[in-house]
Order: C-alpha cells, then structure tokens, then sequence
C-alpha cells in the first residue's frame, strides 16, 4: 500500500515492550513513530547512520559512545526492541516501584542500572575497569582543548585517587557507585516525558 | 458471419470516435482555453468544496469505527514526546568551555564523574525527539483524505468507508490520472515547440512579449496538468526586473506555481535528456541562467552571472530557492547566503500547500522524480497558498548572513511556517 510504515506494532508486541521496560501504550507508539522516522533504509531497524544524521546528537561530546549504547556486541544494526531497551534506561523511577516484590527481576530504570549505564558511557573496552586512560579520552571529550594535558592528567589522577579502594588504580563499578552515593542518579539521568 | 459483425464494429468504432471528438473538444473549452487567456471557470474550487465535505465524513467514520473496537489510533508524530529544556546544548557547552579556560591554573576546572549524566541524558533526549529530523517527515493529518499513504489508522474502518475509498481510488487512477498525464504532455510539447519558435524571432520588444505569453500560457496548462488550485495574495508586490525572488522550497512544483503568474529567469544546472530539452528551448525564447555542472562548483562565476543579469534592467527577475533542499511544508530552514550576497533587492515569496488535499512534500531520499509526479498527479488536487512580500533590500551594516535570515523570518512568519534556526 505505500504507506510509511512497513509493519505496524502488533498488539501483542505492545504488551511485550510494556512488559520489558515499564513505558505506557501511548509511549510506545509514539517511539515507534520516531524509530520509524529514524529508519530511512526502511528496514526495520537502525543502523549508526542512522542515529548519525541528528544533528544534536552529533555535536554531544559523548554522541559516538552513546550510540554505542544501542548495538549489542558486535552488531551493526538494532531493531525496535533494542531500541526501547536502551531507552528505558533513562525513564523516571516511579515510587511504587520501589517497593515493588525485590525477587523480581530489576527492571531497566533502577538506579543500579543507570549507573551501569554511565559506567559503560566511560569503560570503552568493557572489562569492567575504568582505567585512567578511558577516564582522560572522556574528560578530553567534554572539556575541549582549552585545558592542557597536564592540568587534565591531575584532574584524572584526583578523581581516581578519591574514588580507587583497593588500590589498582581503576574504578571498577562498585567503587564507582560508591563515589556517586549522594548524587541524585533518578532526577539527572531520568528523560521527562509529556503523557 | 461477416454481416453479423460489421454493422457491429461500426457502431462500436463510431461511438469511439465521437465519445473521443467530445472528451477532447471538453478538454479545450474547459481547460486549454482558459488557460491561455488566463481566465478560470471556477470549476476547481467547486471540486475543492466537494471534497472538503466527503474527507470530514470519512474522518468521522474512522474515528467512530476506532472507538466501537476499542482500539486507540496512532496520534500523530508531530507532537512533543518529552519535556526538554530550553537551552540548546550548543550554548550549553560554550558556556561550560568557557567557564573552564577562564579559571587560573590552581583552581582547575571542577570535574565529577557525575558530569557525564548530563551528556548522555541531553543525548538520549535527541534521540527520542529533535527538531530537525521532525521537520523533514511528511506532516501526519488529523482528517484522513481518502489516500492511504497519508494515513496510519487506515485498517479501522467499515464496509461503507472501504467502498468510497476503492470508488476514490478508481476516480483518480481511472479519471484524474489519464487527464492530467494528456494535459501535461500538452503543456510540456507546447512549451517545447512554442518557445522554439519565439526564438527565431529577432530580439525586441515583439519577441518579449510573446515569450511571456507563451511561457505563462504552458504553465497555466501544467497547473491544470497538476489541478492545483493557487490563492495569489498581494500581487502589488509581485517581482520586478533586476531584482531576485526568493521563496521556501518544498517541491519541484513550486517553479510552475510561481512561473504561472509571473514571468521569471530560471537558475539551475543544465540536465540531460527531457529536462535538458525544455531547458534549451526556453532559454531560446528568453534568457535563463542554466550552468554546466562543471561550472556549479565555481561560486564565483555563478555569483558574477547572477548580479550581471540583474544589472541589466531588461531582464526578468531570478527565481531562487535558498533552502537548497526541500523541506516538508512546515518550517523554513537556514537560507543559503549566496543569493543574498549579490546585493541585488530580494522579493520574498511565502508559499503554503494546504496539507488537506495531497501532500506535495518531495522526499528526494524515497522517491524518485518521476514517482513524485505521479503520485502528485494522483492526489486529489494541490491546494495552495502564494503570499508576495513586500521587497527587502540589504541594510547598512548587516552581513548576507544577517539579511538571509531577516528573509526568511518574513517568509516564516508570512506563510505560518516554524522559522527553524537549523
């Protein structure tokens, strides 16, 4: 028929996403009307490229690696499940979510695993460790070229030395989800949405 | 046997013949005529009114038929998903860099591993809703026109809305389509051939006067071609010669929208084949600034043809877009400041295509030309708004940078349309 999308969301796989990441109907579908207006290829799924073409995204320091984020292992291309995966991440945690049955699996937007996603925005070669290299290509990306190397390699060695416990000069995760205890992780890595 | 068919086949041959003689004789009182003197029976806005009222008939139906499933309908994309904050990261980040060199040595910019949660929520945020890859997707309608490629609810339907869609499908592929593709074959063989012969004229008031009527009588067929039904507004502020025209780009077809009304030099690279005919034979008949694609790379050479030929006071004013790319009808990108740059007086032009009747937006990426024009040439009709603004010169002081986007905030603001900063 012509139309723009080539397969529309089933109700069945509505449920499904509903089910995996904790956003609403009304959620899904409009992601799915940005998923599909993303995928200019029309296949059905995303490619870098594709994330590329934004132009906001591509002047964030951290674009590259966040889409990263999307691609598991080796992959070159995400559908829309992954997508919303990825995504759920930075949904807002709701209170009774909290309190919800603790054997359950955790879902994607507790704290733990914002965190592990920032972790992993920092740990390039995942082996769990941020090593100070991986911490110096990061700060390098977001503060620009007006710092010199030096001042920046302090800044590394005191934020290692603040965070390191067991002495092997890298942060592994616990350490760093000790170090950012106080921080308010829900409100700064949570997405408002609309409806 | 022989006498058995033959009275037959005559009979048949003569109703051929005569059902043809009367579908053309139609065709030229009602659309080739008007056309040249310019005049309009009304007949397209009486067409216009009719389908206003069927579409809203078929909008209720669907919303109806949704409702009794049960089913919640795909709301349309263009509204906001998420909450996002006012300052664009661009600002952000000089602010932060800025910030950060200001310091003296000891104090060193403070730095939390926590900074990167800003980055990659500012990031995550762009993925899920930007404004410019919004603006270049085919807008989504509230009410649904009877064509299915505009629509996403299309399966929640009844009997009764199917029926009307198969009868609408088989007017505009049946009817419509066949008329328009003879209209425009009329229109384009004519230009070709009319112009060529003009040409032969020797150069003088009588070879520009009968260029512009021949070229505005093959544009207003090929409007008729597209059934495109143009409001003109302030038409005391139509281009003059020696000046420039400026206006929002959202499909090939706003040059014959505009070419209809008024007479212009066309800037453009020379293409092969059909195009590349028609090319030739117009710039014969008046001068047209077409470029060999070679010489498209030398800005300097196209900056000097431009302002040569408005210093020639006898020549037509230049047709420019300066979006370069074209956009889907709801928002006016960053102009090119090439055009603005020659010092010449701009005369903006805001042009509207009504979303309700077809939807004119040419995805380069998707389609391809000829796909566009048959889709176009399907829809329903092409309904559209022209607005001439008042003419702009460039001030004392302001850069073509400057005076390109007071340009096209007046186009923006003229046509309803998002002036993006983009």
């Amino acid at each position: 028929m012509g139309s723009r999308a080539s397969r529309l969301l089933r109700e069945e796989e509505i449920e499904e996403i509903k089910k995996e990441t904790g956003f609403s109907h009304s959620q899904i579908t409009r992601l799915y009307s940005r998923f599909t207006s993303l995928d200019k290829g029309e296949n059905g799924t995303l490619s870098r490229e594709d994330f590329q073409r934004i132009p906001e995204l591509a002047i964030n320091p951290l674009g590259d690696r966040i889409i990263n984020a999307f691609f598991p292992e080796g992959e070159d291309q995400v559908n829309f499940r992954g997508f919303m995966r990825t995504l759920a991440h930075f949904r807002p945690i709701e209170d009774n979510e909290k309190n919800k049955n603790p054997s359950a699996t955790e879902p994607l937007n507790s704290r733990t695993n914002k965190l592990l996603f920032a972790f992993r925005l920092y740990d390039l070669d995942r082996d769990d460790k941020i090593s100070r290299d991986e911490l110096l290509q990061v700060l390098r990306m977001m503060v620009g070229v007006n710092i010199s190397d030096e001042q920046l390699g302090s800044i590394a060695d005191r934020t290692i030395q603040e965070a390191d416990t067991n002495g092997d000069s890298c942060i592994s995760f616990n350490e760093f989800i000790k170090v950012l205890e106080k921080v308010d992780v829900e409100q700064k890595m949570s997405i408002r949405f609309l409806h | 046997m022989e006498l058995f068919f033959n009275p037959f086949d005559n009979l048949v041959c003569i109703l051929l013949g005569i059902s043809f003689t009367v579908w053309f004789t139609l065709l030229l009182v009602f659309i080739i005529v008007p056309a040249i003197f310019g005049v309009s029976f009304g007949i397209r806005r009486l067409y216009m009114k009719t389908l206003l009222k069927v579409f809203e008939w078929a909008t209720l139906r669907i919303e109806r038929g949704a409702k009794e499933k049960n089913h919640l309908l795909y709301k349309p994309y263009s509204n906001a998903i998420i909450a996002k904050e006012p300052t664009s990261l661009e600002e952000e980040i000089k602010e932060i860099r800025r910030s950060g060199s200001n310091k003296d040595l000891d104090s060193a910019t403070e730095f939390e591993l926590s900074d990167i949660f800003y980055f990659a929520r500012r990031g995550v945020e762009s993925i899920m809703d930007d404004e410019v890859t919004k603006r270049f997707t085919a807008e989504e309608l509230k009410s649904w026109n009877l064509l299915t490629r505009s629509n996403y609810n299309f399966h929640y339907i009844s009997l009764r809305l199917t029926v009307l869609w198969g009868l609408g499908l088989l007017i505009r592929y049946g009817f419509l389509l066949p008329l328009r593709v003879t209209l425009a074959f009329t229109g384009v063989g004519l230009l070709v051939f009319l112009t060529s012969v003009v040409g032969l004229l020797p150069n003088g008031r009588m070879k520009n006067f009968l260029s512009e009527k021949v070229h505005l009588m093959c544009y207003r067929i090929c409007v008729r071609a597209l059934t495109a039904i143009i409001t003109y507004h302030d038409s005391e502020n139509k281009p003059k010669n020696g000046g420039i025209c400026v206006a929002n780009h959202t499909s090939p077809i706003d040059v014959i929208i505009l070419a209809s009304d008024g007479c212009y030099a066309m800037v453009g690279q020379i293409h092969g084949g059909l195009m590349g005919v028609i090319q030739r034979s117009m710039v014969k008949a008046c001068p047209h600034i077409w470029f060999e694609r070679s010489e498209v790379k030398d800005r300097h050479l196209v900056a000097k043809r431009l302002s040569d030929h408005v210093e020639d006071k006898s020549k037509l004013p230049i047709l420019i877009f300066p979006e370069g790319t074209c956009i889907n009808n709801t928002s006016v990108m960053m102009f090119k400041k090439g055009s603005f740059e020659i010092g010449a007086t701009v005369y903006p032009v805001a042009i509207k295509y009504d979303p309700r009747f077809g939807d004119a937006f040419w995805n380069s990426s998707k389609f391809g030309m000829v796909n566009y024009l048959l889709r176009m040439m399907s829809s329903w009709a092409i309904v559209c708004s022209v607005w001439y603004l008042p003419p702009m010169s460039r001030e004392e002081g302001e850069d073509a940078v400057q005076f390109a986007n007071r340009v096209k905030a007046a186009i923006a603001r003229q046509g309803g349309l998002v002036d993006l900063l983009w």
